[in-house]
């Protein structure tokens, strides 16, 4: 219960700030969310097996599941590599990029995006 | 059957990005190292096709872990077509940015080949984990190729792509730990069938399908692809959308023939996306005005075909879905190649700004009249025997409705490829202002390694129409499997 409370609560503060124009609240949005899957990773692995799951000293029936702990393991680390480029791209956003201006609504939009291409060739 | 090779198609590209980045600005080596690789992925499937024809399925464990503990590796005919197919297309995308020169940027090599480690590892997993874990491995560089050369155009489209493709993983992992709460496995084969019986599993199965229908961009999830692909440069679009949105689209069609076992109850929900797919991406495509904006709505359109031929789940359905998964793939990576040989020349891709490419440009119109026509589905090219399978497939299965819509949007894709015709390679000659100001009727014409990759995938959707019997065949033999999937989860399982 309290796991689920949890969640709750990560996955409405991460939906809020996803959906923010700044990109540092997106980002901030992410790792909340992030945080909110790993809790529900653990909770899968059973809430009422607590014990470390070490092999001859904890009776197996109420050992922790380690699965899940190995994949909050792995999704951690992608979420922070990915954490890591959300907020190099804010920094290569940098001044240029105004947030209240949207980008759909731009008129030169289409014509920007037709003459960005081809033209530029890497550094 | 032992498959010890399989785990090679992550491992090789992977190696072969490490190699690329030491050697820098190498380029020789750098161009050497990506095309031998991807071409020895190109042998692999080939062979793995010929195992696999017959129905059998060739597994690897990782780590030599008894079934039941070890990651899986499998492959039966739907993956090695996949593969195949997918290594193809880098290898002609990387030709493409060879010819264009995008390549010079020392970090496009590295991670076009990581990109495409993650496609193949994913069609070859068994295991829902690892799958999560190998389509991050093919996003991760995606959002750095997308943003690749920093304009601010560039920029903000990336940010949009991160975002949604991000919410979409987060989702997908939420359904992943819900399924390990239910079932306590993510071992696709240990969960054949189980949302068949328990409806929690379903619902789980159902938060896992979600985000792969949002990365495939299925209508109502589309929203993000049109306003994305375009803004990339023209290599990166092609590379992105003969592999991307494919891998959404298996997983959907891997998913649902395993886990849900064909469960003809939710079938109507799939039958309606993929309607509203079709529809709704022809009409965008019809109100676009530049050239790969068009082709990123009809991709979404195209998407619905696919969906179409699952929604059936029927042998001859799926055998249309997966014929039609394959040559779309093909066609569709061919046009945008066409659209970016005109960019790279032209340095514009909006239609009404060049016109009249007809007469200057022989071959790349032919190549465009070619694969455009054969997306509109007229014979005999590869999109008319692709339609034409679907069409009695739904027929057989009186789907009228869906009869009816697949041709009205084979109009509707007539008539956008009409309007990218009558823009840029119909009229008198004229094209966009350079620096000077001065209109350069003078411009220099496309560069023949710049069409050849577009020729290459022409001739072969020529090749697929007049003799389509082969992939027919590999395509009935990969909807077997999946209308019946048993084979392939006693593999995975190891029993």
């Amino acid at each position: 219960m309290t796991a689920a409370i949890l969640v709750g609560i990560l996955v409405a503060g991460g939906v809020y700030l996803v959906l923010q124009r700044e990109l540092l609240r997106v980002t901030f949005g992410f790792v909340l969310l992030g945080h909110a899957v790993n809790v529900l990773f653990v909770a899968a692995g059973g809430m009422a097996r607590r014990d470390p799951a070490f092999i001859g000293q904890t009776d197996p029936d109420s050992a922790a599941d380690p699965l899940p702990q190995a994949f909050v393991l792995t999704a951690i680390v992608i979420t922070f590599g990915i954490t890591v480029y959300l907020l190099a791209l804010l920094r290569a956003g940098g001044p240029e990029q105004d947030p209240e201006q949207d980008p759909e609504q731009d008129p030169e939009r289409d014509r920007d995006a037709g003459a960005d291409e081809g033209t530029e060739q890497g550094p | 059957m032992s498959g010890a090779v399989l785990p090679l198609a992550v491992a090789g590209p992977l190696l072969a990005a490490g190699t690329t980045v030491a050697a820098g600005r190498h380029r020789v080596l750098c161009r050497v190292a990506a095309l031998s690789i991807t071409g020895a992925v190109l042998l692999l499937s080939g062979w793995l096709l010929a195992r696999t024809l017959d129905g059998s399925v060739l597994t690897a464990d990782v780590g030599g872990w008894p079934p039941g503990v070890a990651i899986v590796f499998a492959a039966d005919t739907f993956s090695a077509l996949m593969l195949g197919v997918t290594a193809l297309l880098t290898l002609v995308c990387l030709g493409f940015a060879m010819a264009s020169g995008e390549d010079t940027h020392p970090l496009y090599m590295p991670l076009a080949l990581v990109l495409s480690a993650g496609v193949y590892g994913a069609f070859l997993t068994a295991d829902l984990f690892n799958l999560f874990v190998l389509i991050e491995v093919m996003l991760v560089p995606s959002y750095a190729l997308l943003t690749l050369t920093g304009t601010r155009r560039r920029v903000s489209a990336g940010r949009l792509y991160l975002v949604f493709n991000l919410l979409a993983s987060t989702a997908f992992l939420a359904g992943l730990a819900l399924l390990y709460g239910v079932t306590g496995t993510v071992n696709l084969g240990e969960l054949a069938g189980a949302a068949r019986t328990s409806p929690l599993v379903a619902l789980a199965g159902a938060v896992l399908v979600l985000p792969m229908a949002a990365k495939a961009a299925v209508v109502p999830l589309h929203s993000w692809l049109p306003r994305t692909y375009p803004h990339a440069s023209p290599a990166v679009t092609a590379l992105f959308s003969g592999l991307l949105t494919k891998v959404g689209l298996y997983v959907i069609i891997r998913v649902y023939s395993v886990l849900f076992d064909g469960e003809r109850h939710y079938l109507w929900i799939i039958l309606l996306a993929a309607l509203l797919t079709m529809v709704v991406g022809a009409l965008g495509a019809v109100g676009e005005n530049t050239m790969r904006s068009i082709l990123a709505f009809s991709m979404v359109s195209q998407i619905g075909y696919v969906l179409l031929g699952l929604a059936l789940f029927t042998a001859a359905g799926l055998t249309a879905a997966v014929f039609y998964l394959v040559q779309y793939v093909l066609v569709k990576t061919a046009l945008f190649l066409c659209a970016g040989a005109v960019e790279v020349t032209y340095g514009s891709g909006r239609l009404g700004e060049i016109s009249g490419l007809g007469g200057r440009e022989p071959v790349l119109t032919v190549v465009f009249l070619t694969v455009a026509l054969s997306l509109a589905g007229l014979p005999p090219l590869s999109g008319f025997v692709a339609k034409l399978t679907l069409i009695r497939a739904a027929a057989v299965e009186t789907e009228y409705l869906a009869v009816a819509v697949a041709v009205a949007v084979s109009l509707l894709t007539l008539l956008y490829t009409v309007k990218i015709w009558s823009g840029v390679f119909a009229g008198q000659p004229s094209f966009p202002a350079g620096d000077s100001g001065v209109v350069r009727n003078s411009a220099p014409r496309a560069r023949p390694t710049v069409v050849l990759p577009a020729a290459l995938l022409a001739a072969l959707s020529v090749g697929l129409g007049l003799g389509a019997q082969p992939l027919l065949v590999a395509a009935g033999a990969a909807a077997d499997g999946l209308a019946d999937p048993s084979s392939w989860v006693r593999e995975v399982t190891g029993g």
